[in-house]
């Protein structure tokens, strides 16, 4: 069952052709890794998916992108309960500068949610679920800017937790990280793949290796190879994959 | 080689020399006025009520308080609503915005005796109020409000994109991310703008003269005139027969002043 299916996606930021063509199907309950030098497209592609694109005034977009087989570009489509659906973590964690607690309630309170008890219910399970409960159980109230880099990046995931998503994006979530926290993140996600659809765009080959299902290799706004992880890595089909993953060109 | 420790030796003179020259001014400023000022200061000049004898510096200071707060209370919520305009809304690169911010740098650069005469006209004469603390209140809300937009603008404008990213991408839509995110991470600094404005509107005279007016004593209300502490100098220097209780007044306003803008900067590095 796909989770997202890209059809003839085109993106322009102003006379810029930033993706070209894309076609691509993105399964579900696994971790997609998008790899590729930088400028490649990779985030752009990765922003479409969420509409994240919309916040640019210069971009154009043209093409097809399905989720759970309805177009997410079509003019019905309620955007902030996509975003709901389709959550994003950044590159640098950027909690609010409010308290654990209200970083992580801040989804839940947005859409509605009121209640104490329930908030509280889904916080701890928001944070347990991030693997950041016992950490934090007992500074809820404190200031969220006051934790280490891996904290708040783990936090962030929390708050994108919050919200009960289907598809997790991320947008290279440990390259502003030390290597520990990175491998704590990391198996986060290959836990989260569980219960979510995780995308994540990477610079770090060796960590699309170790913890990718699937790796598309992007290279000027097109996809190059799109194929199980370890194929990919052992015996790609295109030379320029290959360039790519031994280094000749970064 | 010799040249150049030669010249960066001029340099560092010259800076300590420019500084020194600032702080002694600032400082003689400050003592002439206190020196002048302190001695005649008197117990009877912080009684309730204003006589010709005491020249309290109450009224005139509650009359600065109650305009300070109209003003205010006038000037903020357009203030803060246009900068969340200009910076949210418009487009970077619309030429309405740059219109607009043209027009705010010039509005905060006429001088304030053009808006006291303009708050005359406008709100003593045509409006009918006569010399009133409403008509100053208007009138000082006009010359604040360009230091409240372009403080607040700066405010939000330095809150990380970040933060509105990760707002939108929890499906929170642009009202929600500006009232519980933009403006909440802005706010120690729109404050900070408010009391610099405050610092702005004790400091006034020219535009209050002829709008307030220059009635000793406490205003009894919205429609009535009452001067504040700076006018009250001002008169009492132009009479020429309480000069004392003037520098008085000077050093009280003066150490006022001050008070206002140590508050200021404890905001801004909040």
């Amino acid at each position: 069952m796909n989770k997202f299916e890209i059809r003839n996606l085109n993106l322009h930021y102003g006379d810029f052709h930033a993706l070209k063509n894309i076609k691509l199907d993105i399964g579900e309950h696994r971790i997609t890794a998008f790899i590729g030098p930088s400028g490649c497209g990779k985030s752009t592609l990765l922003r479409t998916l969420d509409r994240m694109n919309d916040l640019n005034e210069d971009c154009r977009i043209e093409g097809k992108v399905l989720l759970d087989g309805e177009d997410i570009y079509s003019r019905k489509t309620d955007v902030d309960y996509l975003r709901r659906k389709v959550g994003m973590v950044f590159q640098k964690p950027s909690p609010f500068p409010m308290s654990v607690y209200d970083n992580v309630a801040y989804g839940p309170r947005t859409h509605g949610i009121r209640k104490k008890e329930k908030l509280n219910e889904i916080v701890e399970k928001a944070l347990r679920d991030a693997a950041i409960w016992d950490e934090l159980k007992d500074r809820l109230t404190n200031r969220a800017t006051g934790l280490s880099g891996g904290q708040q990046q783990r936090l962030c995931i929390a708050r994108a937790l919050a919200v009960n998503p289907d598809v997790i994006l991320m947008d290279e979530p440990t390259s502003a990280l030390d290597p520990i926290s990175t491998a704590k993140i990391e198996e986060l996600m290959i836990k989260l793949k569980k219960d979510y659809t995780i995308i994540t765009v990477t610079h770090n080959m060796q960590q699309a290796r170790r913890i990718s299902d699937k790796t598309a290799f992007f290279l000027s706004g097109q996809v190059i190879e799109y194929e199980d992880t370890e194929k990919l890595f052992e015996s790609p089909s295109d030379k320029r994959t290959a360039e790519y993953i031994s280094g000749v060109f970064g | 080689m010799k040249n150049r420790k030669k010249e960066a030796k001029i340099l560092h003179v010259l800076s300590v020399m420019a500084t020194a020259f600032t702080v002694v001014s600032f400082a003689s400023l400050c003592v002439f006025v206190l020196v002048k000022g302190i001695p005649h200061i008197t117990a009877d000049m912080f009684s309730l009520k204003y006589t010709s004898e005491n020249a309290s510096v109450v009224p005139a200071a509650i009359n600065t308080l109650t305009i300070s707060v109209c003003a205010l209370a006038l000037a903020l919520l357009p203030g803060i609503f246009s900068a969340v305009y200009l910076c949210e809304y418009a487009g970077r690169k619309n030429k309405f915005v740059s219109v607009i911010r043209t027009m705010t740098e010039t509005l905060a650069g006429i001088p304030s005796i053009v808006y006291g005469l303009f708050g005359y006209l406008a709100f003593v004469i045509f409006a009918g109020w006569g010399y009133s603390i409403i008509a100053g209140a208007l009138t000082l809300s006009l010359m604040i409000l360009p230091v409240i937009m372009r403080t607040a603008e700066e405010a939000i404008n330095s809150v990380p994109d970040s933060f509105r990213e990760s707002s939108y991408a929890l499906g929170a839509g642009r009202l929600r991310t500006i009232a519980r995110v933009v403006i909440p991470s802005a706010l120690p600094g729109i404050v900070s703008g408010a009391v610099l404005s405050v610092g702005r509107i004790l400091g006034e005279t020219a535009a209050l003269i002829y709008t307030a007016g220059t009635v000793a004593g406490l205003a009894t209300s919205l429609t009535s005139s009452g001067r504040t502490l700076s006018v009250q100098m001002y008169t009492l220097w132009r009479e020429g027969i309480y000069t004392q209780k003037a520098f008085a007044s000077a050093a009280v306003l003066l150490i006022l002043t001050v008070m206002i803008n140590i508050l200021s900067s404890f905001f801004k590095r909040r």
